[in-house]
């Protein structure tokens, strides 16, 4: 295995604990507004589609890298908007204007 | 200054890095969640940003096309939805994602095909585990978007043989798989693995009820989240691992709240309706 694979996995595993820990006792009106953020995280595929289309190296490669641009920039934008409507009907008490 | 610009990209991975954890931290408490929101996609706008600096993109004016025909449509979509079919939306967009993730394997795929050097071992397997989880992530989020939607029947849906052909159908992935991985240069059967992958998450999500969608949803979007680690692995871009890791773990751990939340686990959530077929007529 080559040492950058290594430092990737490594990458991963720490991540991994990091998200493990982050969320703890979640009250349930959030955890729709919780799974719509953290999608619209996931949606950074968007920059391997970016890495992929730009490359630039034969046609098909640019139209799915393409495709996958669009496809993972409405998860992105859809997402975050999405979650701030749905966060907006809980704003009874002014959360910081 | 031809060290100053990597280290600059690598610097804006950190910061967007950081952005996403404190933002999915903040996202856990009611007085933060909109900040803890915001704060997250700071960081994706950064990371896109920094990403289209790097010194490998070469073409700039379809990419950014692309850009802004997805955030039109994201936009639009976000502001058009009903507030009472936010978990399909959800799960539609996370659908989307998932593709997403696929879809880079499989352009990864083509263009190495198109080179003369031979596929790297490493490539190979994370390409394969990329169309793996991002096929079953995209057509399992539709299955549960029209679960919902109620364009499809939101109760269970089993049929005879239901287990074995799933069975039958992981063996053929990881037989494919397996072939790929001692011959890599064979397109047809990479192509022939990433639609078994995407009939398995079509058969995977169909049998539960129209009631546990919003569970299933959220491992879905766990799922996701590592899809878009592989694609990280597959394209070696540290932030992609990273946004991945966190989404497939957080969203794993908010997969059991959720399940606990309803007194449910998640092993009887998934695989309830495969016991006892045809017995439950609970529709969601």
């Amino acid at each position: 295995m080559t040492e950058a694979l290594i430092a990737a996995l490594f990458v991963f595993v720490l991540a991994s604990f990091t998200g493990f820990e982050v969320i703890n006792k979640v009250p349930p009106t959030l955890h729709t507004p919780l799974m719509s953020g953290a999608n619209a995280i996931s949606g950074i595929a968007v920059i391997g589609a970016i890495l992929v289309a730009g490359a630039n190296q034969g046609r098909v490669s640019v139209i799915l890298g393409l495709i996958a641009i669009v496809l993972a920039t409405i998860n992105v934008v859809g997402g975050f908007l999405v979650t701030d409507r749905m966060l907006q009907m809980f704003k009874k008490k002014e959360v910081k204007a | 200054m031809s060290e100053f610009l990597p280290t600059g990209i690598q610097l804006s991975y950190l910061v967007a890095a950081s952005l996403f954890i404190v933002g999915l931290k903040k996202l856990g408490s009611p007085a933060t969640a909109r900040q803890g929101n915001f704060l997250a996609a700071v960081g994706m706008l950064l990371a896109v940003v920094a990403t289209l600096l790097e010194r490998q993109v070469l073409s700039y004016e379809m990419i950014l096309v692309g850009l802004a025909v997805g955030s039109l449509i994201g936009a639009i979509a976000a502001q058009k939805v009903a507030m009472t079919a936010m978990p399909q939306m959800v799960g539609l967009l996370n659908g989307l994602g998932g593709a997403a993730s696929a879809l880079v394997a499989v352009a990864e795929f083509w263009r190495l095909m198109g080179t003369s050097q031979a596929i790297p071992l490493d490539a190979n397997v994370s390409m394969l585990l990329d169309v793996f989880i991002g096929g079953v992530t995209f057509t399992g989020s539709m299955i549960a978007f029209a679960k919902l939607q109620g364009l499809i029947s939101g109760s269970p849906v089993t049929f005879p043989l239901q287990q074995p052909i799933n069975a039958l159908l992981l063996v053929g992935f990881v037989v494919g798989s397996g072939y790929l991985l001692v011959a890599p240069e064979n397109l047809p059967i990479f192509l022939a693995v990433a639609g078994v992958s995407l009939l398995l998450g079509v058969l995977f999500v169909l049998p539960i009820g129209g009631g546990d969608m919003p569970v299933v949803i959220s491992l879905l979007n766990s799922l996701s989240g590592l899809a878009a680690s592989a694609a990280g692995f597959v394209v070696m871009n540290n932030m992609l691992i990273i946004a991945g890791a966190l989404v497939g773990a957080s969203g794993l751990i908010l997969t059991q709240i959720m399940c606990k939340a309803m007194n449910r686990s998640l092993v009887s959530v998934l695989f309830s309706s495969f016991g006892k077929a045809g017995v439950s007529g609970g529709s969601g």
